[in-house]
């Protein structure tokens, strides 16, 4: 890309870390809830009170090396806990347990589409580390600390530099915070700080025949697309304008870590410690080291579900779906494997994609729902389709058979009678039968001489004048008609009352 | 003063009720009140809580209740061992006042089993030191001689059950703690395997070597403490779930009987070298050959890394120490200075205030061990060396079952005679320490004293899981010998 006149490539690494869903924390049985009463979800061990040992709970490893496999990555055999230090008050033992040299899994790659193309991030590892508590300073001449989040389980995921643009990082964390969401590993909810990004940027500037590498900048703490996005953009500006000003390099200035004001929209410096930090990891002595079951690692893998961009790109195909409607019916996993289930179920496909981005989606909507959420059974579903595909009913009946379906259910409860018997009842079904329909066509005709004598004699008003006639004809079979039958029958009317001239 | 009873014959005659449990908890707390005075082996006692979980215990027998094997036993808690009752600090000022809101579980356990906590004793700060002459609140003195030290860091425990003022006391050993006050004060004491005891509760000072034990005024009382606090805890994810033996039970005549022709005694060279006191010497070979009458097989064998046992613990003992002392930081809990200019002054202050000065040294020894640039040269080394040592006693201890020696390489020494050489102190665990590192069980025992009526203590150590053994070979020699039944003259005023 192009900056200030010059020709630079950004080198861009994230550092993400992801919140797990477990029901509980890291190393103590406490709750795991956000916005409770300060202090009030904490015990012994998450307080770092003296004696108190942390035990580890399994279902964050589980959530952890289902992330892993679902990322390409490999899963440690062998992996352990390690105490970071560093002191600070939202951190009550003032060491963090994570992982140093053995993490729980390592390598790995993650591919997403952008611009037509695949990207291709290769991710270094992925461990689990304790989330510290939060300073709070909402008091006069003094600050809180507020230990509830304390001990709660945090996956960070470390990618290599492969990305290159703020656009790319943007969608690297739209694409992952689907990824884990799906994978039900975590609630990622941006909104309440599941997933935060820190991105490691320079730029790669050519000039004079050279290339330029200008120093590495680490911004901390992002905990919004738009905030990433927002940041890598501007630090890729502000470090050519600084090279052009300055010419300094990464070999002649060191790394520093910026932070980003969400309302300047600029990345701002933070203050460098006066020296260099030395957590002085070691292994953790009240935890013993982890062995992970690679049979156990398989079957995980096994169970991985379909990944969302699989998914997106198998609905645009096999589903007929446009492209910037696929999100919409893959975002929630429950309700694209519902929409899966009932083409299963003989629903035809096109049709059912249709019924779930228009009336299915509206009522889901209307009762703050997702589609899957609106309980309404796969076989159903298929059943209404395939009743509108094989042209027994229309696409505005469809629209009413399944409200009718939703009113009985609400008024009777779980069963109701299949999209069938409800057409029919509603009196919806199509009328196939040719005698009817041209009945009704001549009916129509007769009333419309008009129309009739346009669209016979103006070429020009031929569609305006058929298509009213169409209508007219819906119209006056109450929508029963089927409407194909009925352009043939009005269509060789037509011919026959110009040519009977 | 009559015999102070075993804990076991006052559980039996408390369960028994021929005697009530309140008078026995008031009759500890007089002898306290009476002789602690001089002992100074107590922070704190618990009257009040000690009365009425006595007085419930009388309650419960009256009704029928079944109750446990330690009902009514006055038991005293090493103060770095968290109770809801009364303070636990360590004997740090940085805790001063610190009161824990949960029990550990070791004192949940005794108090399951009828156990009567009757206060607090004295240790060297954090479990810090071998006299308990670091303890930030008090200098507590060898029973059998006002001018000697008790030992540490458990000093207070050992005093306490020397002195006659209970018959039972939890300590906790990181490097010879249990061992070495109970060596000094004549008593009994035992460092379970690691992994035997729970650690929830205790305050970690050096967490893979730190465990909980008893000290008891004989074998029998320490097996019946253990049995009551040994086992797996899920709250402790280094407690294994190895089954538990009824240690009593072990110790019958006939198991001992079995045990004593085939006992083969390892003798490791190294034990015996330049530092050892010559009457200690004559001690502990006066127990071996007492071991050789009753059958027993005594073997030579070699340690060969012992030399550097003590280099090794004060790396690793420290680097965990220096982590896990981090979190008193005058933020949450415990002393906070009184007007910090910044954060950084907040803990600079806090600690500089609240910590004593070994506590300080040995931080500061374990942060640097960690430190960038440093870490393998020292840490890593450290525990690499720790592997050798525990090789030592994997290949001896196929060639024998337990292995002798000295607990200590002197009695008692001095107030004051090795407070000035931090080395000097070290010393006083040189034969301790080595059973940290490998994780294995050992106890120490009354073997004699010295011309000046100093106790003396014979060590034993034994393969992982072996307390079982480690107890009936104690027994045995226990047995032929009256070294536990005499007692200092402090404490006897009552």
């Amino acid at each position: 890309m192009r900056v200030n006149g010059l020709e630079v490539e950004p080198v861009i690494g994230l550092e993400v870390h992801v919140q797990l869903a477990t029901r509980t924390k890291l190393w103590c049985g406490c709750p795991l809830e956000f916005g409770a009463e300060p202090n009030s979800r904490v015990c012994p061990v998450c307080l770092g009170l003296p004696g108190a040992l942390p035990v580890l709970n399994r279902q964050a490893v589980e959530h952890a090396v289902r992330t892993a496999v679902a990322l390409n990555c490999q899963v440690a055999g062998f992996t352990k806990w390690d105490r970071k230090s560093y002191f600070y008050p939202d951190l009550p033992k003032n060491y963090q347990i994570s992982q140093y040299d053995l993490p729980l899994a390592s390598g790995g790659v993650f591919e997403f589409p952008i611009d037509h193309r695949f990207a291709r991030v290769r991710l270094i590892r992925a461990h689990l580390e304790e989330d510290a508590g939060k300073n709070v300073h909402d008091f006069p001449g003094f600050t809180g600390v507020d230990l509830n989040r304390t001990g709660t389980p945090l996956l960070e995921i470390v990618t290599e530099p492969d990305l290159h643009s703020a656009e790319e990082c943007r969608e690297f964390a739209v694409q992952l915070q689907r990824l884990v969401h799906y994978l039900g590993v975590s609630q990622a909810n941006m909104q309440m700080g599941h997933i935060r990004f820190e991105p490691n940027i320079n730029v790669i500037i050519h000039a004079d025949g050279r290339e330029h590498r200008t120093p590495i900048v680490e911004v901390k703490n992002l905990n919004s697309f738009r905030s990433l996005h927002g940041a890598v953009a501007y630090e890729i500006n502000r470090q050519v304008e600084a090279w052009q000003a300055d010419g300094v390099t990464a070999a002649s200035g060191n790394k520093s870590n910026r932070g980003w004001d969400d309302e300047r929209e600029v990345t701002v410096p933070q203050r460098e410690k006066e020296e260099a930090h030395d957590y002085r990891y070691f292994p953790d002595p009240d935890l013993v080291p982890l062995t992970i079951d690679a049979a156990w690692v398989a079957e995980l893998k096994e169970h991985t579900p379909e990944l969302p961009i699989c998914r997106t790109e198998r609905f645009i195909s096999e589903y007929k779906v446009p492209a910037k409607d696929a999100p919409a019916l893959v975002d929630d996993r429950a309700t694209a494997d519902l929409l899966d289930h009932a083409a299963e179920a003989g629903g035809d496909k096109a049709t059912l994609a249709k019924h779930f981005l228009s009336f299915w989606a509206r009522r889901a909507n209307e009762r703050g729902q997702t589609v899957a959420g609106l309980g309404v059974p796969a076989g159903h579903l298929a059943e209404l389709a395939t009743l509108q595909a094989s042209r027994k009913i229309n696409a505005t009946a469809a629209a009413q058979v399944a409200d009718a379906l939703l009113g009985r259910r609400d008024a009777a409860g779980a069963t109701t009678p299949s999209p069938a018997k409800l057409a029919k009842e509603l009196g919806l079904l199509q009328s196939r039968d040719e005698d009817q329909i041209a009945g009704w066509v001549n009916e129509v005709l007769t009333k419309n001489e008009k129309a009739v004598q346009d669209a016979i004699s103006n070429p020009k008003k031929l569609q305006a004048s058929r298509g009213f006639l169409v209508g007219q004809v819906m119209k006056l079979s109450g929508g029963q008609a089927d409407p194909k039958i009925v352009g043939e029958l009005i269509g060789k009317r037509l011919g026959e009352i110009a040519g009977g001239r | 003063m009559a015999e102070i009873p075993t804990a076991a014959h006052v559980a039996a005659e408390i369960a028994g009720g021929r005697r009530k449990a309140v008078d026995v908890c008031a009759g500890a707390l007089r002898r306290i009140e009476a002789a602690d005075g001089q002992v100074r082996a107590f922070l704190e006692t618990l009257p009040e809580d000690a009365l009425d979980r006595a007085a419930r215990l009388d309650a419960d027998l009256a009704a029928g209740k079944p109750v446990g094997p330690l009902a009514g036993v006055p038991i005293a808690i090493k103060d770095n061992i968290c109770t809801t009752a009364g303070h636990t600090t360590c004997a740090s000022k940085i805790l001063a006042g610190y009161v824990s809101p949960y029990d550990a579980t070791v004192v949940e356990r005794i108090l399951a089993a009828g156990g009567v906590i009757v206060g607090k004793t004295n240790l060297d700060e954090f479990a810090m030191g071998s006299s308990t002459e670091n303890s930030g609140r008090f200098v507590t003195r060898n029973p059998w001689a006002a001018d000697r030290v008790p030992g540490g860091s458990s000093g207070g425990s050992a005093a306490a059950v020397a002195a006659g003022l209970v018959p039972l006391a939890l300590g906790s050993d990181t490097g010879g703690s249990i061992r070495q006050p109970a060596s000094f004060c004549g008593v009994v004491g035992v460092k379970p395997t690691y992994g035997r005891v729970s650690r929830y509760g205790l305050v970690a000072y050096g967490s893979s070597l730190d465990q909980v034990g008893p000290l008891a005024a004989n074998v029998q009382d320490a097996a019946l403490l253990l049995g009551v606090i040994a086992g797996r805890d899920p709250r402790d994810s280094t407690s294994v779930a190895e089954p538990v033996p009824d240690y009593v039970a072990e110790l019958a005549d006939e198991r001992l009987e079995a045990r004593a022709g085939r006992l083969r005694i390892g003798i490791p060279r190294e034990y015996f070298g330049a530092g050892l006191d010559e009457e200690t010497r004559a001690a502990v070979e006066a127990a071996l050959a007492v071991y050789r009458r009753l059958g027993a097989k005594t073997v030579e064998v070699s340690l060969p890394h012992t030399p550097y046992a003590i280099a090794t613990y004060y790396l690793v003992a420290t680097a965990e120490a220096s982590s896990n002392l981090a979190r008193y930081d005058g933020v949450h809990y415990g002393h906070r200075t009184a007007h910090p200019h910044d954060l950084f002054d907040l803990y600079s202050a806090s600690r500089s205030e609240g910590f004593g000065a070994e506590v300080k040294r040995r931080i500061m020894l374990g942060t640097f061990a960690l430190s960038a640039g440093y870490y393998d040269a020292y840490y890593n080394k450290a525990l690499r060396v720790r592997r050798l040592i525990k090789d030592d006693f994997d290949r001896v201890l196929t060639q024998c079952d337990v292995i002798a020696g000295p607990t200590a390489p002197t009695p008692a020494f001095r107030l004051g005679e090795k407070l000035a050489d931090p080395l000097q102190m070290y010393l006083a665990d040189i034969y301790t320490i080595a059973a940290n590192l490998a994780g294995i069980p050992a106890l120490s025992i009354p073997c004699g004293f010295s011309a000046a009526g100093l106790p003396i203590g014979l060590q034993l150590m034994g393969p992982l899981f072996g307390e079982a053994l480690l107890l009936q070979a104690a027994r045995l020699y226990e047995r032929e010998t009256d070294w536990h039944t005499r007692r200092p003259s402090m404490g006897r005023e009552a």
